[in-house]
């Protein structure tokens, strides 16, 4: 079977506005999905999930969260590390102070009061943009480093400032082996993520790419600025801020605030710019690519060293990473600012004409 | 084709504006009405302050001075936003579309004041948020099929020709079914076969859905066919007003097009 839409015909405007038009990108994305919760869990090993898989879904997740508000709504921010630790740190006081919560409970609230300080850090973006915006969201940065390190209640007077993650467990059941710890993670990511991409293709999300496009005329045509940024920012943090509580009680059960310092914004901001600004599947491309590399390298490079005799230390591969990193940031901003997800779409249109050139 | 229609019923009213930009003097103490219904055009040589009218009309601009009533009432200045709201709908003359989105999507866009449904059921998107998206898509479809820009539905606006893309504009504002409709330039830059048809479709919008529409032009054939009443501006200041056929006699206006000194 061809790739093709031809004699796919859409009946009513509820088939044409589906989020897979194409039947054979629905089978694809339903076989991945079985995938993932069906065969996954039989056959990958703890370290796979330790090191990757756990990883990728849950900073998928924060990735999403930084797109929406950069890609889809173009405000820049270097604060999402700040926002994740606010999901985890707001988690875990839930969760030391209301002990009857369930964990995940106490994790989704997290994203909740993520949300609220997004709004209030999201307020200069009313007045200033780009690089400026991009400072004042550092700010935010700066003061949660500060804030959980110094102001000792937030990590309930623990004398060494790293606190611990309640046990996972929901209904009785114990939730803390790799494989719940990835199916858990996995759910959140698939049902936020299917959330977002729902905003995005609706009336909230052309407002978001309207004053992304041109501000201006959004506004004459009766977009709120004040409405669309303040959304973008709530619904990004609290995806980010989600992903926080995750990433703290699931994937690290007990973290200090580095955990969430400025170099996980960056992190986050390259994923989203290497898998495509604007793409909800580009996000997830974006966080399997960067969470994969280094592995990548570490496996591949000492090998190739020997080839010509080269001793090639774990120092000397993480330069490689780094140089890696910043040619690829350089080469996607210049060339293709849509990203991988670009690049697979391309991909697509070609599928689509195969084996018919023209 | 002269038209001869009467109109009597005042939409707009511009009273005294002057606006100025530090020491430029864009519009000084400019008076003029819009009837409902008509076609009103403005016209003037390039810098008279044309666009900057538009822009004080629908709160883009805030004149110094002067007073603006739609719709009986009267205010000193617009917000864009609650221009918008009161139904007044625009065109630019450099296109301000959305570049990163598609035909169907930009004009959807122009729906957006009357969809309402809040972020959780966008979130689901089911139930009323479902509805909604398809109710607000066939209106946006029956302007694709008025438009006749069918071919170019999915396709992202950044990549149309100009052409295209000034009926696409004209789309997303009719999109917010206008009562007043200010059109910068729709034909700017146009071949002669895609102005007839941008012609043909502001009579359409005229008359289908009486929509009373504003627009300038510098193509004084296309001006004196399509207006109701013509308002000429030269250097901020008004030098006529009329129906076209006193337009075309008047001798302030054939010396501001001709280039007379003042
Ligand atoms: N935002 C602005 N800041 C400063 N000056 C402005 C601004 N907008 C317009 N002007 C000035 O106001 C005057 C009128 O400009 P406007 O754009 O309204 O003219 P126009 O009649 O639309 O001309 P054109 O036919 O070239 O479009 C010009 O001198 C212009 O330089
Ligand atoms: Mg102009």
């Amino acid at each position: 079977m061809f790739y093709r839409e031809a004699g796919q015909y859409k009946a009513s405007y509820q088939a044409d506005q589906a989020i897979f038009p194409i039947a054979q990108d629905r089978i694809v994305v339903v076989a991945l999905l079985a995938v993932a919760f069906l065969v996954v869990p039989f056959v990958v090993s703890e370290y796979t999930y330790r090191a990757v898989l756990i990883p990728v879904v849950i900073l998928s997740l924060a990735a999403i969260g930084l797109n929406v508000l950069m890609g889809y709504c173009g405000q820049v921010s270097l604060g999402s590390g700040a926002f994740m630790a606010v999901g985890a740190y707001a988690a875990f006081n839930l969760s030391v102070r209301l002990p009857f919560l369930n964990p995940f409970v106490c994790i989704l609230l997290g994203g909740f009061v993520a949300a609220g300080v997004g709004i209030a850090f999201g307020v200069p973006s009313l007045r200033i943009k780009g690089f400026y915006l991009a400072c004042a969201t550092l700010a935010a940065q700066f003061f949660a480093d500060w804030a959980f390190l110094r102001i000792k209640w937030f990590t309930n007077y623990t004398p060494s400032g790293s606190v611990n993650a309640p046990p996972l467990q929901a209904f009785g059941y114990d939730l803390s082996s790799p494989t719940a710890n990835y199916l858990v993670s996995l759910v959140f990511a698939v049902v936020l993520g299917l959330a977002a991409k729902n905003i995005v293709r609706g009336h909230v999300g052309r407002q978001w790419m309207a004053i992304r496009d041109m501000d201006i005329a959004a506004e004459i045509i009766g977009v709120r600025p004040m409405y669309a940024k303040l959304t973008a920012f709530a619904v990004s943090s609290f995806l980010i801020g989600v992903a926080g509580g995750l990433w703290a009680f699931v994937y690290l059960g007990s973290w200090e605030p580095a955990a969430f310092s400025i170099d996980r914004s960056f992190q986050l901001m390259f994923m989203v710019i290497i898998g495509g600004l604007g793409s909800i599947l580009g996000s997830v491309l974006g966080a399997a690519f960067i969470v994969l590399l280094p592995i990548f390298l570490n496996q591949a490079l000492p090998p190739l060293g020997a080839l010509f005799g080269w001793k090639i230390s774990t120092a000397t591969v993480s330069h490689f990473e780094s140089m890696i990193f910043g040619a690829l940031i350089v080469f996607f901003l210049i060339v293709e600012p849509h990203g991988l997800a670009r690049l697979w779409s391309v991909a697509k249109e070609k599928l689509r004409l195969w084996p018919f050139p023209h | 084709m002269t038209r001869t229609r009467s109109f009597n019923e005042v939409l707009l009213a511009v009273e005294n504006i002057s606006l100025s930009f530090g020491g430029v003097k864009a519009l000084s103490d400019i008076s003029f009405d819009i009837a409902k219904g008509e076609i009103r055009a403005i016209i003037g040589p390039n810098g008279a302050g044309k666009s900057s009218m538009l822009n004080c009309i629908n709160g883009f601009y805030h004149p110094q001075q002067g007073a603006i009533t739609y719709k009986g009432v009267r205010r000193s200045q617009m917000r864009p936003h609650q221009a918008a709201e009161q139904g007044i709908g625009r065109t630019f003359q450099n296109i301000a579309l959305f570049r990163g989105m598609s035909t169907l999507d930009n004009i959807m866009t122009g729906r957006n004041l009357r969809m309402k449904t809040g972020l959780f059921w966008q979130a689901l998107r089911i139930g009323p948020a479902a509805r909604e998206e398809i109710e607000h898509r066939k209106v946006v479809e029956h302007i694709i099929d008025f438009l006749e820009i069918q071919h170019i539905r999915k396709v992202p606006v950044g990549q149309l020709p100009y052409g295209l893309q000034k009926r696409v504009e004209l789309g997303r504002a009719l999109a917010a079914q206008p009562e007043l409709l200010l059109l910068d330039e729709p034909m700017a830059g146009m071949n002669i076969e895609e102005k007839q048809d941008m012609c043909r479709f502001v009579l359409d919008v005229n008359d289908e859905f009486g929509t009373t529409i504003c627009l300038i032009e510098h193509d004084m054939g296309v001006v004196m066919d399509i207006s109701d009443r013509v308002v000429v501006l030269d250097y901020g200041k008004k030098i006529g007003d009329g129906v076209p056929d006193e337009i075309k006699g008047n001798q302030a206006v054939i010396d501001a097009y001709l280039g007379v000194s003042h």
